[in-house]
This record gives C-alpha cells, structure tokens and sequence, in this order.
C-alpha cells in the first residue's frame, strides 16, 4: 500500500512543526539550566565556597600544659607528668581480638577498661585510635614497642597526666584536677571550647579550683583537612597555645609537712601565720588523703572508705569548719571591755565559782571558784565568771564589734574550697537565723566562746595574729601566680590602745610561762622564742543529768563523739612576734592537754626551721619530744621514700 | 509503506556509508564521552581505575555498536520495530522474577559480561514501537480516540513495569518521552491539555485534602512527599546529598578550583561523584565554564538531531531521531536539574559522562539508529 502523497506532506509539515516547537522548549529548559548554572557559581559562589572550607576545615585544639605549683621554696607540690597509655587503631589492627590477646600477654589490662574499649571502638570510626590501657607502666611500654611487630596498629602515646608529689599533706589545700563534668560546663555562660575535649582536666578542689584561669592556660589550634568521615588528611597550619602560669603559695612545705605527721591519727587541725605577712606558712587539716587517687578517678572502695570515715579525711578542718572557740575567745571579749572603758585591767572581780544571771546559775569551770581575779589572773587561769561580769558591762554589741575587728564571722580570703565565715553572732543575727529575741544568757555564754560563737581555725590564728600585731592581719596563701607577687597581708593598724594589746598579750604571756597559767606544762624553755597563748576547751555538749548520776563527769568517759574539742592559740615569740599558730584538736579533750603540746612543737619547728634542740623544752619532757621526733622522722623519712617511688 | 518510498536507489551503499555517516554528531558524543574520561579520571584521584579506563573501553565498543547499526538500513530496523519491543516487554517480565535490584533500585539481569538493564533498552524500543506506529498510522486518524487509546496502551505497559521494580526515574522518562512522541505524531493538543489538567487537579485535590476529613494520604506519605519535594526539610538525610552537590558547584565560581582540585568530590562529601553526581565534580573543578560548556555540547547533540530530523522526509526516520533526541535530552536535563537542586533526586545519571556501562551501549546503539536514519535517508 503506498502512502498518498497528501498523506506524506501531511505528515511532514506536522511533525516539522511540532519538532520545532519542542525543540524550542528544549532550548529554552537548557537556557534554564544555565542560568540555575549561573545563580548558584557566580551569584552565591562565595557563600558556597566558605561551606566547602568549613566542610573540609576542622579545627583541633591542642590543651595547653597546666601551670604548676610550688611552695615558698620552689617546691613542686604540683606538676605534669607524662603518663603513657596504648592506643589501638582498628583499621590498621586487622584482627582486633588477636591483636588484643597479643597485648595482654605483655600488658596489664582491666577486663572494664578493654569491654568500655571495645564497645567504643566499634562505634566510632575505624581510623580513630581508641584508648585500650591508660596510666601504663614505662616498662610495658617499651614491652610494646619491642614487640610492634606482632601489634599492629597498636600504638604507645604519651600525655600529660597531674601528679602531686607531695600527697596528702597538701590534698585540702592543693585540691586535685578531674575530668570536666556536665555540672562544671554548666557553671559558664559559654564554656571554652577546650573544656569540651575528652579528657580535659580541670581543677576540682581547692588552688587548683579556685586559680583555675590562671592555671589552665590558653588553648593552641591547628587547622587540619578532614575527609566526608572526618579522616584527618593533612595539617594545614597551627598556632600554638599558651602554657598556664605558675603558681607559687606561701606555704613552707617542711613545715607542712611536719605538721601533718605531727598531727597524726587525730581529727585535728592546725595553721601557721606569719605575722609580717598575713603568709600561711602552714595550713594542716588531719587525717588527709592523697589527691593524686582522684585524679586517676576514684574506685567506689576508696572513695566510701574516705567518706564513711567519722575522722572525716575529706573535709578541710582549718577553713571550712567552725567551733566553739571556746576559752581563746576570751580575749575578745576582755579587748571589748578595755576598749570600751567599762574596765581597767587592774580591776577585780569575785569568783565563787558561779555568777547568777536572769536567776540562772552559770558556772565557771572551777566550781569552788577563783577569788579576786584581775584581767591578768583571769585570763591565765581562765576564770569564766570574770567574762561573764566583763560581758554583763560591755554588752553584746562591743563584744561583736571586736570580734569582727579581730576577724571573726569574717570569711578570709583565700583560695581553698568552702571558706567559712563561722558565726559572730548579735541580736540582729539572731532574730535572723533563729526568729528570737537576744536574752542575756547568750551574751553570758558568747564572752567564755559558747553559745551561738563558731570560728574556724584559720580566724582563731588571723584573730592570734591581730593581738599580737596591732595590725588587721589577713592571710595570704597565694605568694606570686606567674612571677607576679601578691599583695602582702601584713595590713594596717587596727587603732587600737596599744597598754590594752600589751595588758592582754602579757596575760597570754602568763598562760604558758606562769606556773599557774593554764598552759604552763607546755612552756618553751628557750627564753628567746616563749610564747603567749591561751588554751580552750569547748563543750561539745552538755553531760546530761542522767550521765551525771552514773558517775560520768569526767570527759574521758565519754564516746569519742561527744568529747569537747581541745584548742590552743599562741604567737611567738612573745617579745618579738613572727608567727600566730591555732591548733584545734576535735575531742581531744582539755585544751592544755590535747592542745597546747602540739601547737608548741608546731611553734618550735617554724621558728628553727626544722626540728628543734631539746633544750627548747623544759628539761622534764626532754627525754619524750627525743622519743617523738625520733618516730615524726623516721616516719617522714618512710614518706618521701614513698613520694620517690611513686614517682 | 513500503521501503520503495525510500529511494533506495539513491542511498549510499557498502563501506560508501561510512562517508555518509553524521559526523559532527559523532565528534560531538565523543567530546561528551571525552570530559566523562576526564572527570572519571579526576575522582579516582588522577588514576585511569577504576573508572576511567573501563568507561573508554565501553565508549569504544559503543562506537562500534553505533557504526554497525548504522550500516543496517533504517527500513529494517522499522520492521523489526515491534519485535523490540516485544522483546523489551517480555525482558521487563522476566527482570521481574529473574532480576537483581542494585543502586537506584533498577533492575538488571547479569550476562556476564555487563548487566543489562531491560529498562534502559526500553526506552530505545518504545521510541522505535511508537515511530513505526506513527509512520503506519494515516495521519488523519491520529487524533481519532481509538488510535490515541492505543499507543497509550504501548507506553503504560512498560511504564507500569518499570515502575513496580520500583525505579520511578525511569518511569517517568518512559512516560514523558513516549507522550512526546504522540505530540511530535501530530495527536490532538487538546489531548494534552486534558491530561495535564486533569494531573495537574488531580495532585492539586490530594494536596488540598491534607489536614481535612477526607484526607486521601496518610500522614507519613505526605511527610515523605515533603522531603522528596524539599530535601532542606531533612539537611541530614535526604538534604545532605543534595546540599553538599550545591556546595560542591557553588564553590566551583567562574572558573573552578582546578582539575583535581575539588575539595567536595575529593575528601568525599560529594555523594556518587562518579554517577549521578558527577556533574558536580565537574562544576567545582572547571567551574561556570566547565558546567556551561558541557551544557553546551549536550545542546549541540539536540541541535544536530532536529536538523537531521528536519532534513529527513521520511516519517519512520523523522519521528524516530526526534525520538532518540528528545529521549537523549531528558536524560541530561532531568539529571542536571537535580543535581542543581531544581527537581528531586530520582537516580538519573549523566549520559555518557557517568560512569556506568549499560546505559551507554544503549545509547550509542539510539544513536546508532539516528545515524542509519541518516545515512538512508531519501534523498
């Protein structure tokens, strides 16, 4: 059948036509496409540009090395030091569990640590080196390196870890460094990109808390390509950080840690201050533990044996405690009296060995009672009926105002961790605090340091260390950060009547070298360095009635628990101040038994700068402080060799 | 119908052919096939594998196919029209019980040698069924109901095939070449109109029913049509592709950041930068100039079938290079648009640029088809 011609031309003109017209349309779709082409390379090019670089730019901080901290003599009391651990690549490892299996035959490794290993490696990307062993041993380092061969992929790294040489004496002081926590990030507004690296440790506790910008450092960074998968192909530029500064503290290590071995088992607490200064040459919390557990990351074991501990290792005693100061208040009280002019040292007061107030009976501590007492007798056998007729004139205000003046109910200024600032307690306070009126017996009880008075060690020895000088003494730990020193404590006069500081540092005189001062047992016998101090002895609580008719009225019969704590206060020496010491001794017992003997060997060892002659002490006691510094010694002697090892 | 009309008396014959072979579209899909090299060579980072050196050997065997094809006068291949087309049903079928499904969810059948995709033969087949219905069809019952009704059938029945495996790119292609052949044929416009409305309400109804009582799509369909629609809704898993291909071209500028230079296809952001996406490696490396001349080219292919297509008064041949060359067009414009964020990402590859064997033998076998048209064209 041939197709009629008309048919044909038909067909052809139609199909031109409709050819042409798609044509067109197929014109205009690719003109389309190159205008797309155009918009998105010409017009947004520099926006899609800086896309691609961000893709392809990452950004890796190096952590900058942390500042370390000496004593006042250069010690390190903190350091970095390289730690090794293993690392394994599981792309380069091949057969990860042969090559596990060959590490372990030359490698501690913790079934925890391998598991948490194992699971993290299998969930992040092959390239990335995991963490198999960490804190390894430089022997099993070398191990591994002979053995390469057999380990591929196995890699020994090494980083920085903390360490603190010193141990325990410094934990409460030092403090520790630890991973940064989600409650730590949450403490900045906007946390520094360096606090979110794993393993990026910050300080936790104490210096290292408190001087954590100064410490930490800046930040270096270098820029690296990375693949879709985030492969690092190449460095392409870093900028190096800056290291943290150095810290220097005005601690005398020496001292420190003698204090803490001469404190020994008790829960007890001790501070040095030097008096031109305000420098805590010693700040001893009893017992103590060692910082360098924590920076590991504590196990459960350790850490509930230090926390169901009722010596309580933890707490740092010397600032965040507060006591009853007891008897060592009893200068305040004497200093708002002469300041206020109600009375004269020379004036006495009768004891009969109680004074009835608002028809109440308050006892002193002698019940058959002192006689006539002058502020000098008074003061060195510690009658109590002589504050409560000084408080009866002076009134609670004067005795506040002094108190505050001395630097109590004040929380000092230093870089520990939970400073208290204790109580100093007025009527305002107490309507406060407890929605009660002042009564007469609180300020009764507050001029003997009971009742409602709380003070920390460190606020008995700056409170020490203002009678001795005259000066508002504030304590100072931190010497120099960076080579920068400190403005020094020393301070300025207080204005106060320099015949009532000496009246009263005269009857702290009297204390420890009347023989029938409170603390006349523990006397330094070398006339150049006596001391003036004052003992105390604050009820924990009352012996109750019941206790009373079993025969209990001694302390010693008493649970540990509910025996008072025993304090002393000193300065020395006596006609030249250099040092203020506070020793709190808790349920210890009387203050110038418990007390007073270790605040005057802590006294001796900071004036002689190392252990003292005997002939410092009375003769009667040669032959035992021979026998003690003897033991302290030979027990810091097994320390350091413990330190050396360690390290 | 008969081949008498084709005068064949003035048709070169014998190795005579060759000479009369269209060769600027020979330089032309070889200068195409040439940047693919390049750009194959480019990813694999400056090496002739994997990529590069199989695509030339495929490009070459393909060259063959397309001059044996074309020595076989046109006529021939008009009669064996419905064969193929059977032939490419029938493997359609067969995928479906017999096939592997692989990326993009196409289905093939392995010979061996080369995976053959019953789908990409399909669309050479539907072209060719459609031309020789057409060229048989008297040009006044073209618009009748009956006669549209049929070729209708002739396109949704692969269509329909493909669409189960489920490969909705292809699908689609089959849909919109085999349409464009009934509008080349001369069918009615107001057909069209028709079914464009009637699509176009039809979508219009179920979008208009979202959120009412009569809802006609679940809630997780329309979500899934969402980001099918708008990959940003979703910038880390079916926007991320796309993103990174922007950034990748964006990044390109005028000029480009230079051959093996680019840092999206190179660190791997650019998702299939050596098949579906390979457009924008080229875009980074060679920038503006480097995309627009490819379009370029691509436009020269189109421009040379519509004036061989024009020059042709043989119906079978003019309808059949129109044919081939709106399927070529499709193929490029539907794949460059996604990959410039214009349609949705369906699974299209660039061809004869994107690595992949398959659609390339097939394409040079179409194009083998034009040349024959050409070469026996009457004169």
């Amino acid at each position: 059948m041939r197709r009629s011609a008309k048919d044909t031309a038909d067909s052809f003109r139609t199909v031109s036509r409709r050819g042409v017209i798609l044509g067109a349309a197929q014109l205009g779709f690719a003109g389309l496409l190159a205008l797309r082409m155009r918009y998105v390379q010409v017009d947004q090019a520099d926006e899609f540009r800086l896309l691609a670089e961000e893709n392809r730019i990452n950004i890796r901080l190096i952590p900058p090395a942390r500042g370390r901290i000496f004593d006042r003599n250069g010690k390190v009391l903190a350091e970095n030091e390289p730690s090794y651990r293993i690392t394994i690549v599981r792309e380069d490892a091949g057969n990860v569990e042969e090559v596990i299996a060959n590490l372990s035959s030359l490698v501690e490794l913790e079934d925890d640590d391998l598991n948490r290993a194992l699971t993290e490696m299998m969930r992040s990307p092959p390239f990335l080196p995991i963490t198999v062993a960490d804190r390894v041993t430089w022997e099993e380092i070398s191990r591994v390196a002979v053995n390469a061969p057999a380990l591929p992929g196995v890699t020994p790294e090494v980083g920085l870890s903390r360490a603190y040489p010193l141990g325990e004496p410094f934990a409460h002081v030092v403090g520790y460094v630890g991973p940064v926590s989600d409650r730590d990030l949450a403490r900045y507004e906007e946390p520094e990109p360096l606090l979110r690296i794993p393993r990026f440790q910050i300080g936790k506790v104490g210096v290292e808390s408190k001087l954590e910008e100064s410490l930490r450092g800046r930040a270096g960074a270098k820029r690296v390509e990375v693949n879709a998968v985030g492969r690092v192909m190449r460095e392409l530029d870093r900028r190096e950080g800056v290291a943290g500064a150095d810290v220097q503290l005005t601690l005398d290590a020496d001292l420190q840690n003698y204090m803490q071995a001469r404190l020994g088992e008790e829960s007890a607490s001790a501070v040095v201050i030097d008096l031109a200064s305000g420098d805590l040459r010693a700040i001893v919390s009893s017992p103590s533990y060692d910082p360098n557990l924590f920076v590991r990351g504590i196990s459960v074991d350790d850490y509930s044996v230090l926390r169901d501990n009722d010596h309580r290792p933890l707490a740092s005693k010397t600032v965040q405690d507060a006591y009853p100061p007891g008897s060592t208040f009893k200068m305040v009280t004497a200093l708002a009296a002469l300041n206020a002019g109600v009375i004269s040292a020379d004036d006495t007061v009768w004891c009969p060995g109680y004074l009835e107030v608002a028809s109440r009976r308050f006892h002193c501590w002698k019940s058959s009672g002192h006689g006539h007492m002058t502020l000098e007798q008074s003061l060195r056998e510690s009658c109590d009926v002589y504050y409560y007729d000084l408080a009866l004139k002076v009134g609670i205000e004067k005795i506040n105002e002094m108190s505050a003046m001395l630097g109590l109910g004040v929380s000092h200024d230093i870089p520990m961790s939970a400073v208290s600032a204790g109580v100093n307690p007025d009527k305002v306070w107490k309507l406060r605090e407890m929605g009660k009126e002042w009564v007469i017996g609180d300020t009764v009880n507050a001029s003997i340091g009971q009742g409602f008075v709380l003070t920390s060690p460190l606020q008995l020895a700056v409170m020490v260390a203002r009678i001795a000088t005259g000066r508002s003494v504030t304590p100072r730990l931190i010497k120099s950060v960076d080579g920068v020193e400190t403005p020094s404590g020393a301070g300025e006069s207080l204005g106060l009547n320099e015949n009532h500081l000496r009246q009263v540092r005269k009857a702290m005189f009297e204390v420890s070298n009347n023989r029938r001062g409170t603390a006349y047992g523990s006397r330094i016998a070398e006339d150049a360095y006596r001391m003036a101090g004052k003992t105390g002895t604050s009820q924990v609580r009352n012996i109750t009635e019941a206790e009373r008719r079993r025969g209990v009225t001694r302390n010693e019969d008493l649970p540990w628990k509910r025996r008072d704590h025993a304090l002393f206060v000193n300065f020395a020496p006596a006609d030249n101040p250099q040092i203020a010491v506070s020793v709190v001794v808790e349920h210890g017992g009387g203050g110038s038994a418990a007390a007073a003997p270790i605040a005057r060997d802590i006294t001796l060892q900071a004036l002689y700068n190392g252990d003292p002659p005997l002939e410092a002490y009375p003769s009667k006691d040669r032959d035992r402080i021979a026998a003690q510094q003897e033991r302290l010694r030979a027990l810091l002697a097994a320390r350091q060799a413990d330190q050396r090892g360690r390290a | 119908m008969s081949y008498l009309e084709y005068a064949i008396k003035t048709a070169p014959t014998g190795w005579r052919k060759i000479l009369y072979l269209n060769w600027p579209l020979v330089l032309l899909l070889s200068a195409v096939a040439g940047v693919g090299f390049l750009m194959l060579y480019s990813v694999a980072g400056g090496s002739l594998t994997p990529w590069a050196e199989p695509q030339m050997k495929r490009f070459a065997l393909g060259l063959t196919v397309m001059i044996v094809v074309a020595m076989v006068p046109i006529w021939l291949w008009r009669n064996l029209a419905f064969v193929a087309y059977l032939i490419g049903l029938s493997l359609l079928v067969l995928v479906e019980f017999f096939g592997t499904i692989g990326m993009g969810a196409q289905r093939w059948i392995d010979l061996g040698f080369m995976r053959l995709q019953p789908s990409e033969l399909m669309k050479v087949a539907l072209v060719m069924m459609l031309a020789a219905y057409y060229d048989w069809l008297p040009i006044k019952k073209t618009s009748r109901p009956l006669w549209v009704l049929l070729p209708v059938v002739l396109i949704l029945l692969p269509t329909g095939l493909v669409l189960t495996q489920p490969d909705l790119g292809t699908a689609i292609l089959l849909l919109a070449s085999g349409g464009m052949m009934m509008f080349l044929a001369g069918v009615h416009w107001a057909y069209f109109a028709g079914v464009i409305a009637s699509g176009v309400g039809g979508i219009y109804t179920v979008f208009l029913s979202r959120g009412t009582t009569w809802q006609l799509l679940k809630d997780y369909q329309f979500r899934r049509i969402d980001t099918f629609l708008d990959p940003s809704s979703d910038p880390l898993g079916a926007g991320y592709h796309i993103t990174q291909a922007k950034i990748a071209m964006g990044s390109g500028g005028w000029t480009g950041r230079g051959f093996m230079q680019g840092t999206q296809s190179r660190l791997n952001f650019l998702p299939e930068k050596h098949t579906d996406f390979i457009f924008n490696t080229l875009a980074e490396e060679f920038g503006f100039v480097g995309g627009f001349s490819l379009l370029l080219l691509y436009v020269l292919v189109i421009v040379f079938c519509i004036v061989s297509a024009l020059q042709n008064r043989d119906r079978f041949s003019s309808l059949l290079i129109f044919g081939i060359g709106l399927n070529f067009f499709l193929f490029f414009a539907v794949n460059m648009a996604m990959v410039m964020g214009l349609a949705p990402v369906v699974g299209v590859p660039l061809p004869l640029v994107s690595y992949g064997g398959s659609a390339m033998l097939v394409l040079m076998l179409a194009f083998g088809l034009v040349q024959s048209a050409h070469v026996h064209r009457p004169r």
